[in-house]
């Protein structure tokens, strides 16, 4: 198969070479903004998707101020927000659209847009060695519906009735009744719009992933040569294309609902607010979630893979031994990703599922906890009698690791359905999913952005600034959401705005102004990020060497600063699998090098 | 902006631009120092604080534990039988993923420390043991097997019928608030139909206690007034149940999603328009005993709205009192049924704007024959 497409790389290069000179001439906007080089695209997904970060950390920082001091006013709040906080007050309303649309962001626009769309884009040509994607204009079109998307989510923040406020999931009936919450009015008309338009960008980025990996790998470049980002975000790529349309037909039927007049989610409603029955019969509003969480899981997954393929790749070139087995790390990720589709209803063990439908997807959730299992003590071998330089890539990797045992270990308290029973859309929830795919999953992003920053813009992000953002955030990470397990295990509800009302829960108020303030600090840090990034791409200090980390893998064989068509000449030949460090007496071998006639095997 | 945001901001900045310039200070210090002594320099740094993170966690988890376990619910006994369940399956959980907890973390941050960089050494190449991996692939596949058998005993146990004596009692979920209902001396609930909601009549959950007629697109739908309902006790105070008694809740909804979440019997059920769900469970203590139990003077059994409802989710509460048999009789005793017949009287404003229901006997679910 890596023969076959040789051709193909060299027409790519004839191309490249004629045009070569025409680079330095490209207008601005073909070669920035209209771009169809990958490295163009995917630092424009980084970007946006460190826009959106920002605004959905401000909106938890907002609304944790409201459950941190919930009797206390903020009148600069008001200077700020204008109507959201009137007199100085979070409103309910924007309490619930504060939590919503930093769900969404967060989920969609950042760990999904700005994770697969970044790395997908930036590693995978430069690591299989190809001269751009597959399809660079569907590439360019991925981002600029991702774009569009942004623009109309966005825009929803300021219309009149408000963004969508019924929680990322947009359960319907709330989701399709505008007179059940004001949210659901045109805010949620914006919300479907958004999101369709992202699900377009998403496909147009997965299968271009999917085809670039299967076909332009260079020569040499076998499957079981790739390195394990490149298996992830294959697989992550694969997940989406086959669960993002799901999710879509999902919302077109809610669409229909919502204004078409159907009943696919609708039955037996009266809205108080209006004293009226709705004409609705015979919907069913547990179809939605179905839909919903047949892509809501596996999308679990598609923010996951590529952090635990990043974090596999950094652990190996920073430990400068091989990954443990390399081989089982592809097979668990192949197991996680079949088994991403069928584990959908643990998500619904509460919604009066039938409780023998349940018990299938209890075995099936649990199972997913085996090759999770691999991939933690392969990571632990792999830093086993190793040789550990911490670079800030490497700490956020470690961290990811630490937070993946934590998070995935609460997932058997969840997917356990007599414990849900009991557990079920309480904190203990938010604190096991922050952990496992909020948290771990920025690990995964940061330790990417770190280690590839040289390659990205030729220059060292600054180092101290790194140990400073890694050190807080994962004890910011800890002290935040490991308390927030005991107020689940109190039966502590999500999604409430006030607890100061409820004998059963009223206790952790101290808790919540602790939390409240950590969290509060651990976003100012990720400004310091912030900061260092944008600083650094200007004033950081300068790569000298092609080689900086002293990796094996074929992105560091091109140029420091690398043009569209990533390697002057012609592409290299890849020659053994990526994780040949410390083989032999010596440090690394590149992929490049052949293999020696008195090299021992592995 | 307010004086204290504009202090507070400048604080921030003040911050910021500090640590920043330590930080670009520290990068021109490496470079003269060189970048090996440098890198050496924060290598050891930092792999000391693998190790005083690892401790500092160990110590912060025992000391948030103790700080926190007395307010939840798990010093206490749970209030329902299978609730008990419930607290053993949790506690297999807690001790098998605590230590695997303990062992994997400890691992990750003592090897991250102790195989730090030195120029003496040179990493071990092992890129793979295919007997470590099969041993890591069978004990968890193992140990999940326990869990997963655990679980599906009691969870079978927990979903499954209810007892022949169980008492009966629906609840529906409205934005924001819970309606109960007993099905009164005849013992069976009449029917209601949701286009019969009338508010201002008192009939909140449509009961159908009148003859009506109805337009809709599929023609005239004529419904005959239900005689079961005319002693159905309706009441949104509170739900009063017998000690030791099961009881199965008929879970409804009047508009969205809600959930009836019930921490301390550690219990929880979707309340889904149109699809009526049920839950049962022997409550074990009475409310009073609770107040005892929990050493709280003001404890009371709450049902708390566990799914997101619109924007007054979270003042949803409902009450449970769990009472003495006699007190249940008593009370049951002073309520009167919802149904009043001056009501009916009246002219019915909600058949009049009422369009197009296709008539559906919803109640048809719920009725009981004892």
């Amino acid at each position: 198969m890596s023969h076959g497409h040789a051709e193909v790389a060299t027409s790519h290069e004839v191309h490249h070479d004629e045009h070569g000179a025409h680079h330095h001439h490209q207008s601005f906007v073909s070669k920035y903004v209209f771009s169809m080089d990958h490295k163009i695209i995917a630092k424009q997904f980084l970007i946006t998707g460190m826009i959106w970060a920002i605004l959905g950390g401000l909106m938890s920082v907002l609304f944790r101020l409201q459950l941190g001091y919930p009797d206390q006013t903020f009148p600069w709040l008001e200077d700020i927000l204008g109507n959201w906080a009137r007199g100085g007050k979070i409103t309910p309303e924007n309490y619930y659209a504060l939590v919503t649309m930093h769900g969404t962001v967060l989920v969609f626009f950042v760990l999904t847009g700005g994770l697969s769309g970044t790395f997908a884009n930036f590693l995978i040509p430069l690591q299989v060695g190809a001269r751009d994607m597959a399809s660079p204009m569907m590439n360019m079109l991925s981002y600029w519906f991702f774009f569009a998307g942004s623009i109309v989510m966005l825009s929803s923040l300021f219309v009149q009735t408000g963004p969508f406020s019924g929680g990322w999931t947009a359960y319907p009936p709330l989701s399709a009744l505008g007179d059940a919450s004001p949210g659901s009015k045109v805010g949620m008309d914006l919300w479907i719009t958004a999101m369709a338009l992202f699900v377009v960008s998403s496909l147009l980025g997965g299968l271009n992933y999917v085809s670039t990996v299967l076909n332009l790998r260079t020569k040499g470049m076998s499957m079981t040569r790739l390195p394990l980002t490149i298996w992830a975000l294959f697989f992550t790529a694969v997940l989406g294309i086959l669960s993002f349309p799901v999710l879509l037909s999902g919302f077109i039927l809610l669409l229909f609902d919502r204004h078409g007049g159907t009943s696919f989610y609708l039955s037996d409603i009266y809205i108080a607010a209006t004293n009226q029955a709705l004409p609705n019969e015979g919907g069913s509003a547990i179809l939605y979630q179905h839909l919903f969480w047949f892509l809501g899981h596996p999308e679990v997954y598609i923010i996951l893979l590529p952090a635990m393929g990043m974090a596999s790749e950094i652990l190996s070139v920073n430990s400068r031994k091989p990954i443990f087995g390399y081989m089982a790390m592809v097979g668990s990720m192949f197991a996680i990703t079949i088994l991403a589709f069928l584990v959908w209803a643990h998500h619904m063990f509460v919604t009066g599922l039938n409780p023998f439908l349940g018990s299938v997807f209890v075995l099936l959730t649990l199972l997913i906890a085996v090759p999770s299992a691999i991939k933690v003590f392969n990571w632990l071998t792999t830093i086993w009698k190793a040789n550990i330089k911490f670079t800030p890539g490497m700490l956020f990797a470690l961290g990811f690791v630490s937070l993946f045992i934590s998070g995935g270990l609460t997932g058997i308290f969840l997917g356990n359905s007599t414990l849900d029973i009991h557990l079920h859309d309480t904190y203990f929830v938010i604190a096991h999913f922050h952990i496992v795919m909020g948290v771990s999953a920025f690990f995964g992003m940061f330790a990417g952005i770190y280690h590839w920053f040289p390659k990205m813009y030729g220059r060292y992000m600054n180092n101290t600034l790194a140990f400073i953002h890694f050190w807080v955030t994962l004890a910011g990470a800890y002290l935040i959401f490991w308390p927030m397990h005991y107020e689940g295990l109190a039966g502590m509800p999500r999604r409430y705005l006030d607890y100061s009302n409820w004998a059963s829960f009223n206790q952790f108020g101290d808790l919540n102004k602790f939390i409240s303030t950590v969290a509060i600090i651990v976003f100012a840090i990720q400004l310091l990020f912030v900061f260092n990034f944008f600083y650094s791409i200007f004033k950081g200090r300068k790569v000298t060497t092609q080689n900086p980390w002293g990796a094996t893998t074929l992105e560091w064989t091109a140029p420091i600063h690398p043009g569209h068509g990533n390697w002057e000449g012609e592409i290299p030949e890849v020659h053994r699998w990526a994780y040949d460090y410390s083989k032999d007496g010596r440090d690394f071998i590149p992929q490049t090098e052949p293999i020696s006639a008195n090299e021992s095997k592995h | 902006m307010t004086t204290t945001g504009l202090f507070l901001l400048a604080i921030l900045a003040l911050g910021f631009l500090i640590t920043f310039q330590i930080a670009k200070a520290s990068e021109y210090v490496s470079v003269l120092k060189g970048e090996k002594k440098s890198f050496e320099q924060n290598n050891r740094i930092n792999g000391f604080l693998m190790v005083v993170f690892l401790v500092l966690g160990i110590i912060g988890v025992y000391w948030c534990n103790k700080a926190l376990y007395h307010k939840t619910l798990m010093p206490f006994p749970s209030a329902s039988e299978h609730g008990e369940n419930i607290d053993t399956m949790l506690k297999i959980t807690l001790l098998i993923t605590g230590i695997v907890f303990f062992i994997t973390q400890i691992l990750l941050f003592w090897f991250a420390y102790k195989y730090q960089h030195s120029d003496k050494r040179r990493a071990f190449y092992y890129p793979h043991n295919n007997k470590l991996e099969l041993i890591w692939t069978t004990v968890p596949a193992i140990t999940l097997c326990i869990l997963v058998g655990f679980g599906l005993y009691y969870w079978f146990k927990i979903t499954g019928e209810a007892p022949q004596d169980a008492m009966q009692v629906e609840i529906t979920g409205r934005q924001f608030g819970w309606i109960y209902r007993y099905p009164g001396k005849d013992n069976t609930f009449g029917k209601k139909y949701f286009r019969m909601i009338d508010e201002a009549n008192g009939n909140m959950l449509g009961m159908v206690w009148k003859d009506s007629t109805m337009e809709t697109p599929n023609g005239v739908r004529n419904l005959k007034a239900d005689a079961a309902g005319f002693d159905d006790i309706i009441t949104t105070t509170a739900m009063v149940l017998v000690k030791d008694q099961p009881v199965k809740l008929i879970i409804n909804s009047r508009d969205v999603i809600h959930d009836v979440g019930l921490p301390h019997f550690r219990l929880k059920m979707d309340a889904v328009p149109g699809t009526p769900t049920t839950l049962w469970f022997t409550p074990k203590f009475t409310t009073e005993e609770m107040k005892k139990i929990t050493n709280n003077p003001n404890f009371e059994y709450e049902i708390a709205c566990d799914q997101m409802c619109g924007n007054g989710h979270y003042s949803m509460k409902g009450l449970i009192k769990v009472v003495k048999r006699d007190e249940f009789i008593l009370w049951r005793a002073k309520q009167e049924p919802g149904y009043k017949p001056a009501a009916t009287a009246a002219p019915a404003p909600a058949a009049a704007p009422a369009p197009q229901p296709a008539v559906v006997d919803s109640a048809a679910h719920v009725t009981t024959k004892k």
